[in-house]
């Protein structure tokens, strides 16, 4: 089975800024890591991998250069190959541009290796953008069928059996191959990169996938030229003014102040 | 899309999957109707379903001027599939000048397919939009970054423009409508195929009958130590006529399900009361439930983020308060 895991490098959401002239958020000095949804999707392909170690794992990011780093982490976690898209063109892309772009790298990576890709697995959403919708508009790009939100997946010879997770219960899933499967927080902790794995991955070849590499691609649809949305303004929003402080080691006392401030939202009887 | 035919505003009106309305989907009629007004055009509501005379019947009293209902079997249960192509077929015919779908886990599955492939931009899980009266353009507001920016997107040369919005963003309202016209369509699925097939719905226990609408919520964190300290707090809620909500450290401990977590990777709700026990006040978790009218922090952490977003910060501990006070509600009520 052919595994193909989307990352993308967030920064790490301590310390934020923004650029106020471009409505752009400045990720310059701000320290990166890989989007944690995108590690449980990793994990995902890594326990298939256990499970059948004939399994290729190959992640791709769009985004800087410096993005190279979290790939070189997804190395070492479970990956066996990575590629870091990134050309000016693809800069300030939207959801529609970005998910555009992915797909016509991963079209570009299948025709180069001869092959195709059983699943493309994502995180459900990257913690900075926040928007959920590049691995549903992947999947419409490739023409695939999608599962959104799963805890983990099973390969079968047919069909991934997948377990999403709903607002209200869970449902058990067959998607037929070749799908795009995006993943959320599951109970366990994705797994520690070994020392040998890391020293591999320090080394390895990313190679670097540009506009010019990619045959055929529409720049028209790329980049932010090729976004439909538009950021026409991002502020912070002005925080509450502080409310009232209560304490005390009159427990009576506390109680009389919640009833009062209840009273104001619904109706008790004092 | 490039062109649109019309001025309407249409609002995707989910189905349960008991056969109910979602009330998300009709909260956002409140907004649909301000925003048809001022770019002059019909607000539509759209359903899909198997039996759709009830749904119809309760939709029509909230303030739309059509409803579109599309009626079939393969409509019974959502799949991604064939909403996608239905609904894609349906705003080809119409090119309305806008499209609002509740965020709901079903609507934000099938808003990016349906966005890419008429090849129109979707603003994700909006906290507000409104129009420019002028060009017709629609406003989006979404907090990205877990909560800490706030961005106004727009999409103007695309059609339609789409956005997810977040449920209990707007508050349901009852208008009464001399006319309300009702059309059925009957849409013809091509070669178009379900590519999922659910095999097993598992269903988790004591799951919250509707966290979104709760008008009171008593929301419990790692501060209260175990699974027992929700039975206090479900006390509280019940003299109180609430429900109950959970952050997600309280979730990744085992005591409460998913189901009941509020933040950014649950649940959005924006109650009249919120009450806060034991939660330390994570940014997200605060975009869960910061727009709620009044809130209510206890936290023996006088330092504790949640205290900057409480009108009322009490600095104590939760066991020795909240029997207590639980008490005294259930006294006077
Ligand atoms: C303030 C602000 C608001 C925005 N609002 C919107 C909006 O409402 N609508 C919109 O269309 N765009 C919006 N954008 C643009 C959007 O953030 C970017 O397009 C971003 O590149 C992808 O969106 P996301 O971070 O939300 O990813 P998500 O869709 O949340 O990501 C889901 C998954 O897709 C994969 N993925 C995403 N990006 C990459 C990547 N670069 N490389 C590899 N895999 C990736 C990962 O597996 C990830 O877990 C906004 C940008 C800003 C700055
Ligand atoms: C990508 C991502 C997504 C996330 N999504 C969510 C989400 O959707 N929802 C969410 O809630 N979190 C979410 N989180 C987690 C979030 O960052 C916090 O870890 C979590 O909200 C903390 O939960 P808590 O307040 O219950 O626990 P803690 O932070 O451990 O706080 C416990 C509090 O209880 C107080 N306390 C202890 N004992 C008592 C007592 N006896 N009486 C009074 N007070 C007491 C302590 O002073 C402390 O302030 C997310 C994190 C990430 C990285």
């Amino acid at each position: 089975m052919n595994i193909l895991v989307c990352a993308k490098q967030v920064p790490d959401t301590a310390e934020i800024k923004i650029d106020w002239e471009n409505h752009t958020l400045i990720r310059d000095n701000v320290s990166c890591v890989l989007n944690p949804y995108d590690g449980y999707a990793l994990e995902a392909a890594a326990k298939i991998k256990d499970r059948n170690p004939d399994t290729t794992i190959t992640v791709i990011s769009m985004g800087p250069v410096r993005a190279e780093e979290m790939l070189r982490e997804c190395l070492a976690i479970a990956a066996d190959q990575a590629y870091l898209i990134t050309d000016k063109a693809f800069g300030g892309s939207d959801t529609y541009a970005t998910s555009y772009v992915l797909a016509q790298a991963i079209q570009h990576i299948q025709k180069k290796r001869g092959m195709i890709f059983d699943a493309i697995f994502c995180g459900k959403q990257a913690i900075d953008g926040d928007t959920a919708q590049v691995g549903p508009e992947l999947a419409e790009h490739l023409g695939y069928p999608q599962v959104t939100s799963c805890l983990k997946a099973e390969e079968r010879e047919k069909e991934f059996i997948v377990l999403q997770e709903r607002d209200n219960n869970k449902k058990v899933i067959g998607v037929t191959y070749p799908c795009v499967v995006t993943f959320t927080k599951p109970d366990t902790d994705p797994r520690f990169p070994t020392f040998k794995r890391k020293l591999a991955a320090r080394k390895a070849a990313i190679p670097h996938i540009s506009s010019t590499d990619i045959k055929g691609i529409d720049l028209r649809y790329a980049g932010i030229k090729g976004s439909p949305t538009k950021v026409r303004k991002t502020y912070v929003q002005a925080t509450k003014t502080k409310g009232v402080m209560i304490e005390s080691e009159n427990i009576e006392k506390i109680i009389q102040e919640l009833c009062n401030a209840v009273s104001k939202i619904c109706e008790i009887r004092r | 899309m490039k062109d649109k035919k019309s001025n309407d505003i249409w609002v995707f009106v989910e189905i349960k999957e008991d056969g109910s309305v979602q009330p998300s989907s009709l909260e956002l009629l409140n907004p649909g109707m301000q925003i048809a007004e001022k770019t002059k055009g019909k607000l539509v509501a759209v359903l899909f379903g198997s039996e759709l005379q009830s749904a119809v019947k309760e939709t029509a009293e909230y303030g739309a001027d059509q409803i579109l209902m599309v009626q079939g079997s393969e409509y019974e249960e959502y799949s991604t599939d064939i909403y996608t192509d239905a609904l894609c077929i349906l705003l080809k015919k119409y090119a309305p000048a806008a499209l609002l779908i509740a965020a709901t886990n079903n609507g934000r599955d099938m808003s990016p397919r349906i966005a890419c492939r008429l090849k129109t931009g979707l603003t994700a899980d909006c906290t507000g939009v409104d129009a420019e009266e002028d060009s017709g353009c629609l406003l989006w507001t979404r907090p990205t970054l877990g909560g800490n920016l706030m961005a106004c997107i727009v999409c103007q040369e695309h059609w339609p423009q789409m956005g997810t919005i977040r449920p209990g963003t707007y508050k349901k309202k009852k208008i009464v409508k001399e006319h309300v016209e009702v059309r059925r369509e009957f849409v013809k699925l091509g070669a178009s195929r379900n590519r999922v097939r659910v095999y097993e719905t598992i269903e988790e226990e004591g799951v919250p009958a509707d966290l979104e609408s709760a008008e009171i919520i008593v929301a419990g964190g790692k501060g209260l130590g175990s699974a027992q300290g929700f039975q206090m707090l479900q006390n509280l809620a019940d003299a109180l006529g609430g429900a109950v909500g959970a952050t997600r450290g309280a979730v990744e401990e085992g005591w409460i399900s998913h189901a009941f977590q509020i933040g950014q990777t649950g649940k959005t709700v924006s109650p009249k009361l919120y009450i806060a026990c034991g939660i330390s006040g994570a940014i997200q978790h605060m975009v869960g439930m910061s727009s709620a009218n009044m809130i209510i922090a206890i936290n023996q952490d006088r330092e504790a983020p949640i205290f900057q977003i409480a009108d009322y910060g009490i600095v104590g501990d939760i066991y020795k308060i909240i029997p207590e006070f639980t008490k005294k509600i259930v006294d006077i009520v």
